[in-house]
């Protein structure tokens, strides 16, 4: 239901406005919010089935112990270009699409702030992209230190190709900024009168922090990119022990980007799953402002527990035992939200559709993944916790069915009102239970064979870990089947199906449920909404 | 109010899982598991891992207790109605402060414990400085004199395509570390080229080896026998082929090896001083190539296009023999090239450029004898 106000605004908007352009140049030209959202979003699919073909040439080589499919060297480069391509392919552009799509109809906002600079940090990625694959194919393949790229190994002894990485990486930075700036100035210029920072949706609020996370962070990539590029060429030593520097000191720099970044792809997660769990338990969210604070905390501590990554460095104990403090100490805002998750189900009137279901996951697996993370927190068994399969399993359950898993839960509850066709919901609990089992055959298994003592990013291993490869390996060849299932569902759902209402769900709430049609015209709140 | 309410639900599920839990605790042994180990840290570590892992475990089961009781019962189609509460600051501080807590009680042992595994410097009886090399190990007895590689064994090289056959395949090494029981041994870690981090899992000894630093570990063995662990850090091409083995033993065995060493290198010594044979060189070489050389430049001399130069045809190999030996002993700075001078003696450089020169697709025709290795360095 939207009011007179707003029908009178649109009405009189297309006398000068006339939609969307028409044929290809509307989608390299546009500056629309809602086009941009669903490039990002495209791009962010196609990054994920490119990451995830590689990963399925990891567990194809892992199938069995010995050599049988590639070359050591060759399996490098594809545990290097998976991590990179997940993380700033996949993971960072569906966070940024969705931001996109969502904010500005979510604080009643006509578009983004800065809607050209929109334009140019998403066309930028498709060519940071392309020349960061590209390596795949030169003299002496692609990056093959994996994705942390430590020196000296990325440096001193890497190909020729890494040269392109850096550029690459430079380029997704920009990117990413600029994005962060984008929302930073939408979000505190464009709320619609009403729409106090305390009334926003917590998906904007985790935004918001997330934004001002990536601006503090990806220039400190840059910074350490920019050394190694000058150590590789220009005769510096920043990180060469020989004419000077601190090989240490590139994981110092890293991981103080590289933790925050773990939260900046979260942090919207929790937003998503804080929209979804009210909407299907019919009860609004339990403790909004204290979701407000872990949020905050989170991104906070965020910084000051970069080194937790490098207990084995050889650290001063000091140092050490600071670390494994303020590691730990993240568990209790994390917590904090679990528990108002399952405070705001109890006694709601839940249903259980697609949406639902996979924030469901989310929360149980997330908290497997929270969970093996606090043990990784402890700073002396890390000793034995650190750089195998263990760390492989927590990563991946926060990161896949964590940032994943709630990525598709916020496709399967705003898609009816993006494109207002609802999708097929036999379809989406096929996907999510076939999903389900699969991911967890996956990755359950890796906890046992770090415990027992495999390595991480090695291309084979000792016999005594053959049986849970092989398990991971049908379980990971499951799950990338059914990735491509879900690109079906997307294109079926594009295409057609049952008309969605314009509230879809029963419980929804919130600006885009309750002011806009399904789906909502190309220029949506050109006159702002009053919010009470 | 609602606190009670919920307490309560949280009992009855807690009480439930936990006697669950108890038939899985026999399961969650051996391979599933990390491992015991034979040393005190082992121990104490793995005392440490099982307290966490419970603690998780119940925190765990807890939450997902008390969701499954939310969506059996708190469902639509069972008719329950929604009710309104959205706020409880008490609730708030309640699991704020509980977790809190746990994890001081957590984190108390695990500083006791983190204090004792870097006590590496006081009372150590033993030495051992051990030297990352991509892809193997290099291990001196800092107060003995006695220095030897560690490389992975040629009967695991042999089988990489159909492993199934050898028992500890890529676990094996050619050259094992000796050590004795009982006594306090400190490890010093550096490297020569890229980090690497050495890691046997039975000795709770996990520690960087990096270039330009020197870090340190300990262990004391308390039981004897054949300790296996990797590399542990992404160190290039065959991160996942240069293994660790420990063969921990009585003192007098450890005094008996000691000597044998020590025999051997006084042997190697004096063969450096011998006039050798072309066919003994290369015979010999073809070994030590396949051992040190074969990783980059591949075991027929082909090499990796782009990234580790060919042996077949190269145009050091095929030059004067001078700059042959001048690359093998010192290096090429700037590269993944080692300087050998520091890993392989007189005899086996001499003969390792000797096979070069006259096999993998080249015939020079000429010896390279150890003496020439010996002026070289």
């Amino acid at each position: 239901m939207y009011n007179e106000t707003t029908h009178d605004g649109q009405a009189h908007d297309e006398h000068d406005d006339h939609g969307p352009a028409k044929g290809l140049m509307r989608w390299v030209t546009t500056t629309n919010h809602k086009d941009i959202g669903t490039l990002y979003l495209w791009l962010a699919f196609i990054m994920l089935l490119y990451g995830g073909s590689m990963a399925m040439v990891i567990r194809l080589e892992l199938f069995q112990p010995g050599l049988q499919w590639v070359e050591p060297h060759f399996f490098n480069q594809m545990t290097t270009m998976h991590g990179l391509v997940m993380v700033f392919g996949a993971i960072m552009p569906a966070f940024v699409g969705l931001a996109n799509w969502l904010i500005p109809i979510m604080i009643g906002a006509p578009d983004m702030a800065l809607p050209r600079m929109n334009n140019w940090s998403f066309w930028i990625l498709p060519f940071a992209f392309t020349m960061l694959a590209s390596t795949t194919l030169m003299e002496g393949g692609a990056p093959a230190f994996g994705w942390t790229f430590y020196a000296p190994l990325s440096t001193t002894f890497a190909p020729d190709s890494t040269d392109f990485f850096i550029f690459a990486v430079h380029l997704m930075g920009i990117s990413s900024v600029m994005g962060a700036i984008n929302v930073i100035a939408t979000i505190l210029n464009m709320r619609a009168p009403g729409m106090t920072l305390m009334k926003m949706p917590l998906f904007v609020w985790t935004w918001l922090i997330t934004a001002y996370l990536l601006i503090a962070v990806m220039p400190v990539l840059a910074g350490a990119v920019t050394m190694m590029l000058t150590d590789r060429h220009f005769g510096t030593s920043f990180f060469d022990a020989s004419g000077g520097g601190d090989p240490v000191l590139f994981q110092h720099v890293f991981w103080f980007f590289g933790h925050p970044e773990v939260y900046i792809m979260i942090l919207p997660a929790f937003g998503i799953i804080s929209a979804i769990i009210p909407t299907f338990a019919r009860k609004p969210l339990f403790g909004y402002s204290s979701m407000v604070y872990a949020s905050a905390s989170i991104a906070i501590l965020s910084f000051m527990v970069w080194a937790h990554h490098m207990f084995t460095v050889g650290m001063p104990v000091a140092g050490e035992l600071y670390f494994m403090y303020a590691t730990i100490l993240i568990s209790v805002p994390t917590g904090v939200k679990v528990f108002n998750w399952v405070t705001t189900m109890w006694k709601g009137s839940m249903t259980f559709e697609t949406p639902m279901l996979w924030a469901l996951g989310f929360i149980v697996m997330f908290t497997i993944g929270g969970l093996s993370g606090l043990m990784l927190g402890v700073a002396p068994v890390d000793t034995q916790y650190h750089d195998t399969y263990f760390v492989v399993a927590h990563f991946h359950y926060v990161l896949v069915t964590g940032a994943l898993y709630s990525i598709i839960a916020a496709f399967y509850y705003w898609v009816p009102k993006w494109t207002g066709h609802m999708y097929d919901e036999t379809l989406g609990k096929i996907h999510f239970w076939w999903s389900t089992i699969a991911v967890n055959v996956l990755f359950f298994p890796q906890h046992f064979i770090g415990l027992a003592g495999m390595p991480r990013r090695i291309p084979d291993y000792a016999l005594q870990f053959a049986e849970f490869n092989m398990i991971s390996s049908i379980g990971g060849f499951a799950f990338g089947l059914a990735q491509v299932f879900f690109l079906y569902i997307i294109i079926k759902t594009i295409k057609g199906g049952k008309k969605a209402t314009d509230r879809v769900w029963e419980g929804a709430t919130g600006l885009e449920f309750e002011e806009l049609p399904s789906p909502p015209p190309y220029h949506s709140f050109t006159v702002a909404p009053q919010v009470k | 109010m609602i606190l009670n309410k919920l307490s309560r639900g949280f009992l009855a599920v807690a009480i439930g899982l936990i006697a669950m839990m108890s038939t899985f605790a026999a399961r969650a042994e051996y391979t599933l598991n990390m491992t015991q180990g034979v040393t005190p840290i082992s121990h104490d570590l793995y005392g440490l891992h099982m307290l966490v892992f419970w603690i998780c475990v119940v925190i765990g089961l807890l939450v997902f207790g008390v969701m499954a009781y939310s969506i059996m019962h708190h469902r639509k189609s069972k008719g329950a109605q929604a009710a309104n509460f959205h706020e409880s600051t008490t609730v708030e501080i309640v699991w704020t402060v509980v977790p809190l807590l746990i994890l001081i009680g957590i984190a108390i042992p695990a500083t006791g414990t983190l204090l004792d595994l870097e006590d590496a410097k006081t009372n150590a009886d033993i030495t051992v400085q051990v030297t990352g090399i991509q892809w193997k190990w290099k291990y001196t007895f800092v107060d003995e004199d006695v220095s030897f590689v560690s490389s992975l064994a040629q009967s695991s090289r042999d089988v990489v395509k159909d492993p199934t056959s050898n028992e500890h395949y890529l676990l094996e090494v050619d050259n094992e570390l000796v050590l004795p029981v009982g006594k306090k041994i400190r490890f010093l870690f550096h490297s020569n080229d890229v980090i690497h981090s050495w890691w046997v899992p039975a000795l709770a000894v996990k520690q960087d080896s990096i270039p330009g630093f020197i870090n340190d570990s300990w262990a004391i063995i308390e039981k004897p026998g054949i300790y296996r662990g990797q590399c542990a850090e992404l160190c290039g091409k065959d991160h996942g082929f240069m293994p660790i083995v420990v063969n921990a033993v009585s003192e007098d065995e450890y005094k008996e090896w000691l000597a044998g060493m020590k025999a051997e290198a006084a042997a190697a010594a004096s063969a450096a001083n011998e006039e050798w044979s072309m066919q003994d060189l290369v015979a010999r070489g073809e070994t030590v190539y396949q051992a040190n050389c074969a990783a980059c430049h591949g075991p027929t001399g082909a090499g990796i296009p782009g990234a580790f130069p060919a042996m077949t045809g190269s145009a050091v190999v095929n030059g004067d023999a001078a700059g042959h030996i001048d690359i093998v002993v010192n290096g090429k700075a700037g590269t993944a090239m080692a300087a050998y001078k520091n890993q392989l003696n007189d005899v086996d450089i001499a003969a390792v450029i000797t096979y070069e020169r006259n096999s993998l697709g080249n015939s020079v025709g000429d010896t390279v004898q150890p003496s020439a290795i010996k002026n070289a360095r």
